[in-house]
């Protein structure tokens, strides 16, 4: 009587501990996926890019929503904590305003209500938004499994499109986060094909710590331009060994463009890409030198 | 595959409903419930024709099984109007004639709902931007912010709300 195009058959479980959805995933295998927003988890189901007889909802373990600050040990976020409460976090915004920008540039709003950190993170697409500032930001990210948890740093995390350090039965519960020193801005900049809503062609997430005494510091990372989130370790070192200004941001920016190696798709030319990292590292540089001026 | 005993809240009413493990949220409301206001459009979380509040929050019911709104609030486009009777956020768009076919409507108006009940002034670009996630193939967008506006501006007169 209706149209039933819906989504292919399998078991949902909601897991009560995290050694149950672990020991699912042993038991299960590929059989297994595990359900936090869904946003990518059911197109990938209607598209046939893979199957699943049963999706674990793990969302609602203890801690998984859960957002934690201190200013001595930093932050602690539950893996399922969703985009717009990253991004509309009074601390996140004040003391991670890069991960705040990120994670508010996600899709639309409706995704952004359901759509978690730990789901974006361990796709990892590599125009996945949260991961640059997870790099620049130096976070760890908490993974449990059979033998228990264990810490990855964001830096070893991402090891192709799609391809991470977790390790079969296995899953993100959290992401911890150095506190954030008193004198740092932050900026994420993401090119898309239009203003709002698309993925990004090009993320940059720069931050910067440190004022005009000469000691200054800038990290950098780089989204949807080679296969995993890069650092842009050369054109950090190259700023750190000179004062900070338009002659030393040009320099980081031609170095960022370097260590990208974006390939043409149907979102824009692998050239538009480099020449747009050059472009988005010099406006982000200067626009986090001015806040820490200011 | 399994089913599930689910108590979900839907427009003010409490339903007790089975529903299976792959039962959208959206199917649940249309098939189960009988509410075909909401619509079914991409399925991929990019047009918001299925645009619902779930605890006051617009998400894409194509893109949430029925048996995770166990113990949630739903809002569907139906209870904007209870009893018939059209709300203000409604009688704007009409009066701005700010349909065309029609499709994306119920989603346009639960979206805009959402950002009114949070921010009742909101600028043009906060409208444009809380629009993102809601597509109309007609492109009838100008006439859907202004009829937003009309009603931010309404509310403004009448010190808020």
């Amino acid at each position: 009587m209706f149209a039933r195009p819906g989504l292919p058959r399998f078991d949902y479980v909601q897991a009560s501990t995290a050694d149950e959805a672990v020991t699912l995933l042993q038991d299960y295998g590929p059989d297994a996926r595990l359900l936090m927003g869904g946003t990518d988890l059911f197109p990938g189901l209607r598209e046939g890019r893979f199957g699943a007889r049963v999706l674990i909802d793990v969302k609602q373990l203890p801690g998984m929503r859960q957002l934690d600050h201190d200013d001595e040990t930093g932050l602690t976020i539950g893996a399922a904590v969703t985009m717009n409460e990253l991004a509309r976090h009074p601390v996140v915004q004040a003391r991670y305003p890069v991960l705040a920008q990120a994670a508010g540039t996600v899709a639309s709003y409706q995704i952004r209500n359901r759509a978690t950190i730990g789901g974006n993170l361990c796709n990892a697409s590599p125009c996945a938004d949260t991961a640059p500032a997870t790099l620049v930001l130096e976070a760890e990210f908490l993974l449990y499994g059979l033998q228990g948890e264990r810490a990855v740093t964001a830096g070893e995390f991402f090891r192709g499109p799609g391809q991470t350090a977790l390790r079969p039965a296995e899953m993100m519960v959290g992401i911890r986060i150095p506190a954030s020193p008193s004198r740092a801005a932050a900026r994420y900049l993401k090119l898309g094909r239009c203003r709002s809503g698309d993925l990004s062609l090009v993320g940059v997430a720069v931050c910067g710590f440190g004022n005009g005494d000469g000691r200054h510091a800038f990290r950098i990372a780089l989204g949807s331009v080679a296969p995993t989130p890069v650092r842009a370790s050369e054109a950090e070192a190259h700023l750190a060994s000179q004062p900070a200004g338009e002659a030393a941001f040009a320099g980081a920016a031609e170095k960022a463009m370097a260590a990208s190696s974006p390939i043409s798709d149907v979102r824009g030319t692998a050239e538009y890409q480099r020449a747009m990292v050059r472009t988005l590292t010099l406006r982000a540089l200067r626009d986090v030198w001015a806040q820490l001026l200011a | 595959m399994t089913t599930h005993a689910i108590t979900v809240t839907v427009n003010g009413a409490q339903e007790c409903l089975d529903v299976a493990s792959n039962t959208t949220l959206l199917q649940m409301l249309r098939e189960q419930l009988g509410l075909t206001g909401t619509k079914n459009g991409c399925e991929a979380g990019e047009c918001g024709a299925c645009t619902v509040l779930v605890n006051g929050e617009p998400v894409n019911s194509c893109m949430m099984l029925a048996v995770e709104a166990d113990g949630q609030e739903v809002l569907t486009v139906e209870g904007l109007a209870p009893e018939g009777r059209l709300s203000p956020l409604q009688e704007a768009f009409v009066a701005h004639n700010a349909i065309q076919c029609g499709y994306c409507t119920p989603g346009m108006l639960i979206t805009a709902h959402a950002l009114l009940q949070g921010n009742p002034q909101p600028s043009e670009e906060e409208i444009k931007e809380a629009l993102v996630g809601n597509l109309c193939r007609c492109t009838g967008y100008v006439r859907i912010i202004e009829a937003i506006e009309d009603v931010a501006q309404d509310g403004a007169a009448k010190g808020g709300q």
